[in-house]
């Protein structure tokens, strides 16, 4: 397995300072004073030496086509996230990159390989992993407060405390007003924030999110890029991010993972070392982008390949957005 | 208001025309009565208390019932939904099954229950059973799978899975099977009622043809046709206005 790793040198001098880190922008302000006091757990990574927060070792799915014959989905995937993180995962439509959360998530098991949090193998769900979905995952028969409770009620957590980190959670996200509003009644974008919370009220350490904001329009999108970001370096989670749009994930990332089309592979890594807060539209991010995109272009090529030859069903997404 | 002029509309003309042919005398009167003979039958019958007895009866049956069935026939859909093994065995049987009417199951209920109360439960529940059965089993398919995936995530399993996620996920999708399955359950009752003579609307109904009571045979029958119209207009209605509300769905039309 040859992974090529890319360094992006930053464009920017990086203060030095004792306390400083890149995560933690100076400008974004304590988001403690807004929010009043609560005894919400904020992890400062628990870091053991040595073992990562998500280790895939050699990940391999293959299943069975309706016509029978043996697909190999993902093979010999070997990644280590580390706790914090913010790993993206690019890859054309078909490189199975959405499948490799679910096994994260425990959804849907591995044919081979071992999945590692904190160096315990995965078995099964768990809610120190939640996934946030592209779309329609939340509950529509339970209001917006209802939906951010679910994990904490399953876990049987009091009411009480469910009521004041539900409360906490959806001011986080400024939703505090919907609280008792129904699924329907909110945006896309609305949703997708509501989701957030659902899946931090859980306090899980890892957040998988499969393409979230690839159904919202742009600037909703750009919002809740600043604002998942934000909530990232208060609550310190480690998340992997999957999505098929470039700039998304060079925005977003410590560190952009690329999979190769149908199997997925790791084809290469790139650290990302821009400062942040980044925005979608900055040159560097444009630059790192377009790099990363060079190395995908064989990838898109050959699923469009696929696409036209074996008559992939109209309604399969196509190619990646730079 | 013109939905309700109309309706105001046909049920007068309904109700002239039958004034109208009762007055003709055509037929003899204790064949086909005026409304107000029948009207006068409905006052007497709910001032002797037969009516309220026999509504009273009958209802309670019909809800031990249907209660058995919508409980039994959601774990059987669920069953059949979830296991290939059981969808490919019991899922043939089942639609086949439906094509019995229930009331074809009154021998058998006789001869394992007697002539008894459980012998009418047992019935109304096989005319029910299959209706709520394969409503859940599709309610179940229909549902969209990331309902679960996103409530096993959240920690859901087994039983909490069931009650907190795959039963409120899948309800707007089975309410119309829970409305066919009451409809069943209560022709079933009616039937099996007219059969077994005790109390009841169904035996009600038989004491006005063996009375030779044509009033009291109609009055009986509106009293049934009310109450299943009652029950699935405000019952199950409501049901389907407050899934509507939630998920935000477009009134079915």
């Amino acid at each position: 397995m040859s992974t090529n790793v890319q360094k992006f040198p930053s464009q920017f001098p990086i203060p030095a300072g004792p306390n400083f880190d890149p995560r933690f922008p100076a400008h974004s302000g304590s988001p403690s004073g807004k929010l009043g006091p609560l005894s919400v757990s904020r992890p400062a990574p628990a870091v053991s030496p040595g073992i990562a927060k998500v280790g895939l070792s050699e990940i391999c799915l293959s299943y069975r086509t309706q016509s029978g014959e043996r697909l190999l989905a993902l093979d010999h995937i070997n990644l280590q996230v580390h706790a914090g993180e913010f790993v993206c995962v690019v890859g054309p439509s078909g490189c199975g990159k959405s499948t490799l959360l679910h096994l994260i998530a425990g959804l849907h098991p591995q044919t081979s390989g071992q999945i590692l949090i904190d160096g315990k193998p995965v078995q099964g769900p768990g809610t120190d992993r939640i996934m946030i979905f592209q779309e329609h995952a939340l509950f529509p028969w339970l209001t917006v407060g209802q939906n951010v409770e679910f994990g904490m009620k399953m876990k049987g957590i009091a009411k009480a405390e469910r009521e004041e980190k539900t409360r906490y959670y959806l001011k986080l996200v400024h939703l505090a007003k919907f609280e008792k509003s129904y699924i329907h009644q909110l945006s896309g974008g609305m949703r997708q924030r509501v989701a957030i919370a659902r899946a931090l009220a859980t306090e899980p350490d890892v957040l998988l999110m499969d393409e979230p904001f690839a159904a919202l329009d742009a600037q909703t999108r750009d919002l809740l890029h600043d604002e998942l970001e934000r909530i990232w370096s208060e609550t310190g989670r480690t998340i992997i991010f999957v999505t098929h749009n470039v700039r998304e994930a060079v925005r977003l990332g410590d560190r952009v993972v690329l999979l190769t089309f149908r199997p997925g592979r790791v084809k290469s890594e790139f650290p990302v070392e821009l400062p942040r807060p980044r925005h979608l539209e900055d040159p560097t991010v444009a630059r790192a982008a377009r790099e990363i995109l060079d190395e995908l272009r064989d990838e898109i090529n050959r699923s469009l390949e696929a696409e036209y030859n074996e008559g992939v069903k109209p309604h399969v997404k196509t190619g990646v957005e730079a | 208001m013109k939905r309700a002029a109309r309706y105001i509309i046909f049920y007068a003309a309904l109700f002239g025309l039958w004034t109208l042919l009762a007055e003709l005398k055509i037929w003899p009167p204790y064949l086909f009565p005026t409304p107000w003979g029948v009207g006068e039958a409905l006052y007497a019958g709910f001032q002797d208390h037969t009516y309220g007895i026999a509504i009273r009866v009958s209802m309670q049956r019909v809800l031990i019932g249907y209660s058995i069935s919508v409980v039994l026939g959601m774990i059987l859909g669920l069953g059949v939904a979830s296991s290939k093994f059981l969808e490919e065995t019991m899922g043939g049987l089942l639609v086949s099954l439906q094509s019995l009417p229930s009331i074809c199951w009154w021998p058998l209920a006789l001869l394992w229950f007697g002539l008894n109360q459980n012998a009418i439960l047992f019935v109304v529940i096989m005319g029910s059973l299959l209706s709520v059965t394969l409503a859940m089993e599709d309610g179940r398919k229909q549902m969209p799978k990331i309902f679960s995936q996103a409530g096993r995530n959240l920690g859901a399993k087994g039983f909490k899975l069931f009650w907190y996620v795959l039963l409120p996920a899948s309800l707007p999708f089975i309410v119309s099977g829970l409305k066919q399955g009451w409809a069943f359950a209560w022709r079933s009752l009616i039937t099996a009622e007219m059969l077994y003579l005790s109390l009841g609307l169904g035996q009600v109904l038989m004491m006005g043809r063996d009375l030779n009571d044509m009033s009291s045979v109609i009055a009986v029958m509106i009293l049934i046709i009310a109450i299943g119209y009652v029950v699935d207009g405000v019952v199950f209605k409501g049901m389907e206005r407050h899934l509507q509300n939630k998920w935000g769905l477009t009134p079915a039309t």
